[in-house]
């Protein structure tokens, strides 16, 4: 029993990952991602300038803004586009669980992005050429560099297990993408508790706490906290059973 | 091999299938007859597990199909109504994707890929996308899916939708010869095909069973009619009657 799991999520995963490579739209987002981490690295980031042996600020800083955008263009596709097809049909009458295609799918765009991210290592390069940088942020940053773009994916997931529209997806997760992001955004947060009542203030801190950006931060510092790590799994865990609920409510 | 009880399916404030309750043996090929919006398709997804009913009981090869669906779904081929295909894929790269979910590996793999092919007569195609295929192609494509695993069940809705004369004549063949060793239930508008090829057929009218039995004893129903088309219109509503 627990062969034939493992075989059918291979099988789903194995389909999903070709899918992504025959079609134009993944290399566009691969060249865009990579343009523009680099790009703001070098341009906006300033990293030549700088006397600094760290990526935490001219690198790291772009992704959570980089990811709102690029994973939910590549995410968008996974179940919206299985509905638009009616594949989704034939997928839910073949003998695997629902799960076996939920998990499939979401490692197959998690290992697009896990390409995507390593694709980054020219800037790892020039920054060990041009000072004697220390490893563990480096290493801590792309943990949490591919820890939000899953999370992202897993919000997109969840997204186009509801609709049938791409478009519709990108838009919905991009928005909800964003809101996370935003909520724990330093700036956003100290005007919001400024505003209210001293009384709201813990509470603002709470739902700040629960931004994806807040997680993020701690841990391209350096900072290798179980906890932030436990939050973005949590935070992917449920937005897959999400998935699962809208695919359970498409066959009514 | 398929039992169906009283199965109903509400959608909403509008019932779709009504008190179905039906069973097919193996070696009986069942046709389902019925107007646009009768509850055809509606009652197969419930069979083939993609719908959950509202209410009634499933039974696919003794394996319930609330209780244990992944179980009951491997004995399963289901062509779905409008042939739906992975629109990246080539016609072979399909067809074993379709395989592997059926548990073939390997030399056992490419053996069923090649025996659908040409069951199917696909195998000119067989490298080419599907995005690019005839509609007739298509539909083919994803009957030989339906049979890839050579299962007990099959439950065809509208096989011969969108094919030419020639294949019309080739799938009645193909759904004959293996109603021999399979349960097949398969839904059709075109009503020679039921003489054709089917042991059996129910009339479905508003989600509810209006005729059963063979073609012969359907056509006895209505007294004066002479083939099956007359029956079918004097005991089914235009689907636009209130
Ligand atoms: N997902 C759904 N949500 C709401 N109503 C539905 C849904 N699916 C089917 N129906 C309704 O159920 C009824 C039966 O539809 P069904 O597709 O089973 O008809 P059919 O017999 O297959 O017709 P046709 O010959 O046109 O294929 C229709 O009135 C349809 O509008
Ligand atoms: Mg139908």
């Amino acid at each position: 029993m627990k062969s034939r799991d493992l075989e059918n999520t291979l099988a789903i995963f194995k389909r999903e990952f070709l899918s992504y490579f025959n079609s134009p739209v993944l290399y566009v987002i691969v060249v865009i991602y990579l343009l523009a981490s680099m790009g703001f690295t070098f341009f906006f980031g300033r990293i030549l300038d700088s006397d600094n042996a760290s990526l935490t600020q001219p690198f790291f800083f772009w992704h959570p803004w980089i990811y709102i955008v690029l994973a939910p263009a590549v995410g968008m596709r996974m179940w919206s586009e299985e509905h638009r097809l009616g594949t989704f049909e034939l997928l839910m009458t073949m003998p695997l669980s629902p799960w076996q295609a939920i998990i499939g799918k979401f490692i197959a765009a998690a290992l697009v992005w896990f390409i995507s991210i390593a694709l980054t290592f020219p800037v790892v390069i020039t920054i060990c050429w041009l000072g004697n940088p220390d490893p563990g942020p480096i290493m801590t940053g792309y943990a949490a560099s591919f820890l939000y773009a899953l999370g992202c994916l897993a919000v997109t997931s969840a997204a186009s297990a509801f609709t049938r529209s791409q478009v519709v997806c990108f838009i919905v997760s991009v928005a909800l993408c964003l809101l996370l992001t935003l909520i724990g955004y330093p700036g956003i947060v100290d005007t919001v508790a400024r505003t209210l009542p001293a009384s709201l203030e813990s509470i603002v801190r709470f739902v700040s706490y629960l931004s994806f950006l807040d997680h993020f931060y701690e841990m391209t510092k350096g900072i290798f906290v179980f906890r932030d790590v436990l939050y973005f799994l949590s935070v992917i865990v449920v937005a897959l059973l999400v998935t699962h609920l809208g695919l359970r409510a498409k066959r009514a | 091999m398929i039992q169906v009880q009283n199965l109903r399916k509400v959608f909403g404030s509008k019932v779709a299938v009504d008190d179905v309750s039906f069973s097919v043996e193996k070696g009986q090929v069942l046709g389902f007859l019925g107007p646009n919006g009768a509850g055809k398709s509606t009652s197969m997804r419930m069979v083939t597990g993609y719908f959950r009913p509202t209410s009634g009981s499933i039974k696919v090869g003794g394996i319930d199909m609330l209780e244990d669906p992944e179980l009951a779904k491997r004995s399963i081929g289901y062509l779905p109504e409008n042939a739906p295909l992975y629109s990246d894929m080539t016609v072979a790269s399909f067809l074993g994707f379709c395989a592997e979910i059926r548990g073939l590996r390997g030399a056992a793999k490419s053996k069923a890929i090649d025996r659908v092919l040409e069951l199917c007569f696909l195998e000119n195609v067989r490298n080419q996308s599907v995005d690019t295929l005839s509609k007739g192609y298509r539909h083919r494509t994803c009957f030989a899916q339906s049979i890839i695993h050579d299962p007990e069940v099959l439950i065809l809705d509208e096989p011969t939708d969108g094919l030419d004369p020639n294949q019309k004549h080739e799938v009645r063949g193909l759904i004959k010869r293996m109603g021999e060793t399979k349960a097949i239930i398969f839904s059709t508008h075109i009503l020679e095909e039921v003489e054709a090829a089917c042991s059996r057929a129910i009339i479905i009218d508003r989600g509810k069973i209006v005729a059963d039995g063979t073609p012969d004893q359907l056509k006895k129903l209505v007294p004066g009619a002479h083939s099956l088309d007359e029956v079918f219109r004097s005991i089914t509503r235009p689907d636009t009657v209130k």
